[in-house]
């Protein structure tokens, strides 16, 4: 697939791709972010990690154009984004998944992936009724075949005509990643990719997210409750509490910080999280 | 539902515009191919009742995927489909009467009626739900008011005349020969939207319903897709209400109350919500259960059972209150509809004997 291998992989570049900028997020009284910056570089594998409610959703939210933070800016691709429309993101190259099922639950698989494309995809209802007369054919089936490599690299060939609604779990959630990658975004979104996952399906979701960034060369920011995973995969972890920042690093300083180990990790549970410990 | 995934064996495609037809399997291009074909003969073999009931159908299944395209595809609501069916026909016959011919009339009638379902439209895709469908109301009841006023546009309580279909110069207007223009549109129409259900804007639609936020995130304008929504059902209740008007010869703000939008809505929740083929099986269905009773009364007739209900004072009643029978109890017993059934049949002869 052409995409732009905006630095191939595993060293991400040092210039910026999106930059969160003290951003603050009130819902009426609840303060569900209070000042958080970062930034996430070209061609980074970002994870963020926090207990229950600690505002890790919001966040994304506020990237992806869901919510319009109270204070702050989001720039991405050297652009304030802040107000831009959720729909215009896609076009920008921003993509993402849902915590929750988000797929469109009576369609077929292709078709959900060929949603992704819509940005993409120039025929309209005039020439879409007309099909064979104006265009639209042809560029379906141009489009068509971009989705079966998506599709041939999520390995999800034998469910692509099974409409959406009937999928298994963890297949549900492979669409909705391939759905995403379809956008050919610069930046994916994943919120809690392999949440409800057996051991095996997180291992199959662990190496596609690896290969999206090695590979595919995409910029990625994670949601995640395995720490395992977390700190396996990823270049460099943010923590999250009460909306506020903890911590940014590496995986090991991370690990290390002694704030992370008693707000977050518990100090017991921290031989069981530790890396290795989980994926291969 | 997997049966959507069932395809005959040897029934491979090798290539992907093999696989992107517009019919599931073979077996239904045929069925839909042999349908039309058989129907170009039906003018030499049927009585001038079963052709207008054909008529009947096929203008009505035009208007009625309009509003499955709007309900059932986009998961919006409207209680006010038969004033843009009505829409439709007042503005053919005013543009015929214009000096318009007749095909070119009921084509711009279609499009008059999009700009006013648009009109409508552009506030009721704003909301949802319970205040769509009194928005939708609104529509209804301001149109149909607005019929009765406007004389110079459909003659007020008198009504229009609606001049006959003549291409040229040859008159297409009997029974006989309207069927064809009918057939035409029939196909046309829904050819259409078969195809648009395939192309982008069409997933788009579908995507809305479905699921607005991941629709959003996708780069679907939600509000664009919903307003489309009802520009699309628009257009094709003008489209069937033109046909209307100038097979009738006569249009008149009479029928196009209420009662017959929730006819629509039977319609199409009898045929199936999202399907473009149970369109037209609710209509079929539609319009033949009121002439069912009518059979059925007059076989009784004289009969005790007509003794006591005196079928012949309340059949309209009866015929009302089947209609809203036969509503109710899909909602409860067959809520994917007709089209649903259809297709749990062919699977079962599909598997037969090895069904379970
Ligand atoms: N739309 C909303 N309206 C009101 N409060 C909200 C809204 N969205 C989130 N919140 C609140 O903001 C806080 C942060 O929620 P958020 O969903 O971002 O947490 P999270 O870190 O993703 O948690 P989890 O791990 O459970 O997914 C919570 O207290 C939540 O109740
Ligand atoms: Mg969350």
């Amino acid at each position: 697939m052409a995409l732009p291998a905006a630095s191939a992989g595993a060293n991400p570049g040092t210039a910026a791709l999106l930059s969160i900028e003290n951003i603050s997020l009130r819902f009426g009284g609840l303060k569900a972010l209070s000042d958080v910056s970062f930034h996430v570089r070209h061609g980074e594998l970002f994870s963020i990690i926090g207990p229950n409610g600690a505002g890790k959703t919001s966040m994304l939210n506020c990237i992806s154009g869901r919510y319009t933070p109270s204070e702050g800016r989001v720039v991405f691709n050297g652009e304030d984004v802040t107000r831009l429309k959720p729909n215009r993101r896609a076009a920008i190259g921003i993509g993402r998944t849902f915590q929750n099922l988000a797929l469109f639950s009576h369609m077929s698989v292709l078709d959900n992936i060929m949603v992704g494309r819509h940005h993409l995809l120039k025929n309209n209802f005039l020439t879409g009724a007309l099909y064979w007369i104006g265009g639209a054919q042809k560029e379906e089936l141009e489009h068509r075949r971009k989705v079966e490599e998506v599709i041939d690299f999520l390995d999800i060939q034998h469910v692509r005509k099974a409409s959406a609604g009937t999928l298994s779990y963890g297949l549900r959630k492979r669409v909705e990643l391939a759905r995403a990658v379809a956008l050919e975004p610069k930046l994916i979104l994943l919120d809690e990719p392999m949440a409800g996952m057996n051991l095996e399906e997180k291992e199959d979701m662990a190496r596609y997210i690896v290969d999206l960034n090695e590979e595919w060369g995409m910029t990625i920011i994670m949601i995640e409750h395995d720490m395992g995973v977390v700190m396996d995969i990823s270049h460099r972890v943010m923590v999250l509490d009460f909306g506020r920042k903890l911590v940014e690093g590496e995986p090991a300083e991370v690990l290390a910080d002694p704030h992370v180990r008693k707000a977050y990790l518990g100090e017991d549970d921290l031989d069981e999280a530790a890396p290795a410990a989980l994926t291969a | 539902m997997a049966i959507d995934t069932l395809r005959p064996c040897g029934d491979y495609r090798t290539s992907y515009k093999a696989d992107q037809t517009i019919f599931a399997t073979r077996l239904t291009m045929l069925f839909c191919v042999a349908g039309v074909v058989l129907a170009c003969f039906a003018p030499f073999f049927f009585s001038r009742y079963i052709l207008s009931l054909m008529i009947q159908i096929g203008y009505l299944g035009i208007a009625a995927l309009g509003l499955n395209i709007l309900v059932g595809f986009s998961g919006q609501i409207s209680v006010g489909h038969a004033v843009f069916f009505g829409f439709g026909g007042f503005a053919s016959a005013f543009l015929a009467n214009k000096g318009v011919p007749v095909p070119l009339a009921i084509v711009l009638a279609g499009l008059w009626t999009t700009a006013v379902g648009l009109l409508f439209g552009l506030p009721a895709a704003r909301v949802k739900g319970l205040y769509l469908a009194i928005a939708t109301l609104a529509a209804q009841f301001i149109l149909q008011d607005f019929f009765v006023r406007a004389e110079w546009f459909t003659g007020g309580t008198h009504g229009a005349m609606a001049a006959p279909f003549t291409l040229f110069g040859y008159d297409l207007s009997g029974d006989d020969r309207y069927f064809y223009v009918v057939l035409f549109f029939v196909v046309v129409m829904y050819l259409g939207a078969a195809n648009l259900m395939r192309s982008r804007d069409g997933r788009a639609l579908i995507a809305v319903r479905d699921h607005y936020l991941s629709a959003e995130m996708m780069g679907v304008n939600l509000t664009k897709y919903r307003t489309m929504a009802f520009g699309i059902s628009s257009f094709y209740a003008g489209i069937g209400g033109a046909l209307y008007a100038h097979y009738v010869g006569f249009m008149s703000v009479e029928g196009l109350d209420i009662l017959f939008s929730i006819q629509f809505l039977g319609m199409i929740i009898i045929g199936g919500l999202g399907s473009i083929m149970g369109s037209l099986m609710g209509t079929i269905f539609m319009v033949l259960l009121p002439e069912a009773t009518g059979w059925l009364a007059s076989a009784l007739s004289g009969s005790v059972i007509d003794q006591v209900l005196h079928l012949k004072d309340g059949l309209t009643y009866m015929r009302e209150m089947l209609i809203g029978l036969t509503i109710i109890l899909f909602l409860i017993f067959e809520p994917d509809g007709l089209a649903h059934r259809w297709r749990l049949i062919k699977a079962y002869w599909k598997l037969y004997p090895f069904s379970y």
